[in-house]
Formats: C-alpha cells, structure tokens, sequence
C-alpha cells in the first residue's frame, strides 16, 4: 500500500484486534480484547501469571488461533479463513522467552535461513546483511560457531537479530529476559532499548517494569484475561487507577 | 560334539555364507523400505485431516497387534494372490516384512520428530517459513538425530526376525540350518553355528550404533 492510496498513514493502526477470545479446554485465556497498534509504538503489556499476556501476544501472529475476533494486520484481517498467514508472519518478527535458536545450525545460518528460503533472497547479499546485524549486537566473532556454545544472553541477541533480518514490521517479544540468569538480562535489554528507539514498532511481554516504564509509550494492564487498565508508563506505575492493578504494582515494585 | 561342528563347517560352511548373504539382504530391503513406508505413515498421522490420520493409526496398530509369523503366512498366500507378476517367494516375504518394520519405523520417526521442542517449529514459524519448510530445514535435521540410533535398532531386530522367514524356505540364516541339519541329521551343532553368525551380526551392529550414538551427541 503505498502513501497516496492511504490519505492517513499515521491513524491507520498496524495491528488492530478486535474482540479477541482464546480458550484451552474449558480455560478461558482471553475474554475480548480490542485493541490497536499503531506505527512507531513501544507498548509493554504486563500483569500477573496467567493473565494471558503471552496468548494475546502469540494470537498476534496466530501461533494461536483465537476462538474469536479479528486480528488485523496492515489492513488485512489475517484471522479470515484462506489467508495465507506465512505472507503475513514474515512482517511481523517474534522473539520467545526461550530463545528458540535453531542448534543445528550455525550463528550465521540462523539468520539467513529464513530469508534466503522464504524471501528468496540472494544468500551472499544476506550473508552480508547477517554479519552487519550480528555486528550491531557483539555477535560478529561468533557467526561460525554452533548455539550450543552460546550463553544465553547471546542466544536471545541472536534470536533478535535472526527476527529483524526478516526486515518486520513490528517486533513481539514475549517475555524476552524470563529465562535469563539476572547477569545477562541488561544486555538483551540494551539490544531491545537500541531497537525501539530505532523506531521500530514493539509489543513487549514483560516483568521488568523498570524497563517498561523506561522505553514503552503505552503500558497494557492485564488480568483475567482482559485489558483491565492502560495509559502512560507514568500513568499506569505513577497513579493506577484499577486495585487490581495496584494491588499487582505494590507486589512486583518493592 | 566338536568334531561334528568343523564337519558342518567343512562340509556345508558355504551354505551359511549364503545365509548370510540372504539373511543381510532380507533385513537390507526391510529396513530400507520400511524407513521409506514408515516415514509416510508418521507423516500420514501428523496429518492435519482425521481420516489420514485414522488409516496410519489403525494399519500400525493392527500390524504391532498381530504376530509377525501369522502376517509371514498371510502375505505369503496373499501377494501371489493379489499381485501375481510379483510371483516370487522371496518378494512376497520382503512385502511382510517391509510392511511390518514400516509400522515399528514409523513409531520411532514419529517419537523421533515430536522429541523435537515445539518452540522450534514456532520460532520457524513466525519467521514466514510455511509447514513444510519448517519439518525440512528445523525439524526433521534435528529428529534424525533420535531417530537415526533407532533405526539401527530397528535393523538389529530384523536381522532376528528374518529367521521367521525361514519357515517357508527363502535361503536365509536358519534356512540354511534346516537344509544342513537334514543332510547331516544333527540338530545341535548347526545351531550353534547359526547362533554364533546372527549374535557376531548383531553385536558388531549394535556396538556400531553404540559409538553412532556418541558421534551424534558429541555434534550438539
């Protein structure tokens, strides 16, 4: 879609969801989100356990397939039916909470598996564009070695980059520093900090709510499967307005 | 008794070279298109369509049901009956035991692929890749490495197993132990050398996979 077809570039949202409901056996993870991201946002969705911060953010690209509602992205409802939603995944770069690094590949390869097979890029050019990313996130010397060797502050480093060389739309991370010894959580933060500022747009799973507070535009509030408060980071960690979310704040800010 | 063993050894040592040969290329053909079938039928039960599913599902249960001699006889008479052109014993006992082996094989892929952790095919996923792509490139190069020792397994027991086969006289191992143990009217002595060729097959196999198994890990 190019400029002049879309009168409103800005107010179009990226990601609009409407209505969203999930369920797991008779757990009803999500109970009707509406919602929109627009380009250039930063927004950290945190809550407590089982909330259903990760199945929203998983619904997002339809690892989950939502039992109900639309989630649409760039103007394409991609929760229709006969959508190709490979086309769709490929502008929306994910990174887990266990890094999900492919062991039996190299540094390299990892990156440039994807595009060159997927968007049939030209593997020497992408090797090139790897080696730049892996650059940009201290990675450069590793590109040869295998992930077993890596710790796992590399690995997340890598499983950030191996998502941008896919050049995304937005980033979705879901819980990126989770399974993180605490050393090494400050520099897949660092990364992710360098990203948004960047300008590229970001929904981030979190539990590190200095981080939140610090780089997000907009903070999400969930509970029981809803969105039960939002706003600013001021707002929502200076003055929350819901008791579930102040009772949530007054147990993780200490 | 020692004696009696150097006379089978002398007098009919060529008969179980044959066997050796017979039996290796029984379990060759087995176990290479069992992996092929059996492949398929794990595939067929990761389909996404229950039928598919409902087809591999119930053929390798009813196979793992049932004993192998009784599918030995069933395909024996069956094969001629239904593939005529075929019309070779020898073929018909390589369709039982292909269609056995590819319901075991197929187990051992398919435990094989889902020992794979689900964040890898997620991770591929979310990159754009489409099903196949991922089970190519991600999945399947990291389940051959559990499934790869098991196949070697798998061709360990069917050596064993081939000797069924000798009940309708294919030229195998133990096929050659009748045909010697009627000339010679002795019973113990060719066994023993029959068990001593299937036992130094099996063990030389299984120390083989044994140090395969350690290669394989050592790559991690």
């Amino acid at each position: 879609m190019t400029e002049a077809n879309n009168p409103q570039p800005t107010h179009t949202p990226l990601i609009q969801v409407e209505n969203l409901h999930k369920g797991f056996g008779k757990l009803q993870v999500l109970r009707g989100i509406t919602e929109h991201v627009h380009a250039g946002e930063v927004i950290s969705i945190i809550g407590p356990s089982g909330s259903g911060k990760s199945t929203f953010l998983r619904c997002l690209n339809l690892l989950e397939k939502p039992d109900n509602g639309k989630v649409i992205f760039e103007g394409v409802e991609i929760t229709a039916p006969g959508v190709d939603i490979n086309v769709h995944r490929q502008r929306m770069g994910m990174v887990f909470q266990l890094f999900n690094i492919f062991p039996h590949l190299t540094v390299l390869q990892n990156i440039t598996m994807a595009p060159t097979l997927v968007k049939k890029k030209p593997k020497a050019d992408m090797e090139r564009a790897a080696i730049e990313l892996l650059d940009r996130v201290g990675l450069a010397d590793k590109r040869g070695e295998h992930p077993g060797r890596l710790s796992g502050g590399q690995k997340q480093r890598l499983a950030i980059v191996r998502a941008l060389a896919m050049e995304p739309d937005v980033m979705l991370f879901d819980e990126p520093t989770s399974a993180l010894d605490p050393e090494m959580v400050g520099e897949v933060l660092e990364v992710i900090k360098t990203l948004v500022r960047a300008g590229m747009t970001s929904v981030i799973v979190t539990h590190e709510m200095g981080f939140a507070r610090e780089v997000s535009n907009r903070v999400l509030f969930m509970d029981e499967g809803v969105i039960a408060e939002q706003g600013t980071p001021q707002q929502v960690f200076g003055s929350p307005q819901n008791p579930r979310t102040q009772e949530f704040l007054s147990k993780v800010l200490y | 008794m020692l004696a009696n063993t150097l006379k089978v050894l002398q007098r009919y040592g060529y008969l179980f070279v044959d066997g050796v040969q017979y039996t290796l290329l029984l379990s060759l053909i087995t176990v290479f298109f069992g992996s092929m079938l059996g492949s398929l039928l794990s595939l067929m039960r990761m389909n996404r369509l229950a039928p598919v599913r409902f087809i591999a599902t119930a053929y390798v249960e009813i196979i793992r049901g049932t004993p192998v001699l009784l599918q030995l006889y069933f395909f024996y008479f069956m094969v001629p009956e239904l593939l005529p052109f075929l019309g070779d014993k020898f073929l018909s006992i390589c369709v039982a035991l292909v269609c056995n082996s590819a319901a075991y094989v197929s187990e051992i892929v398919r435990a094989g692929i889902q020992a794979v952790d689900r964040g890898q095919s997620e991770a591929a996923r979310s990159l754009g890749m489409n099903g196949s792509q991922a089970m190519l490139r991600i999945i399947l190069p990291q389940a051959i490495k559990n499934i790869l020792p098991a196949l070697c397994n798998e061709f360990v027991m069917v050596i064993k197993e081939t000797s069924l086969a000798s009940t309708f006289f294919i030229g195998d191992i133990m096929t050659q132990y009748r045909v010697i143990s009627g000339a010679l009217y002795l019973v113990i002595e060719p066994l023993l050398v029959a068990g001593v060729i299937y036992f130094a097959l099996t063990f030389t196999l299984s120390k083989g996979i044994a140090r395969l198994e350690r290669r394989l890990k050592a790559g991690d």
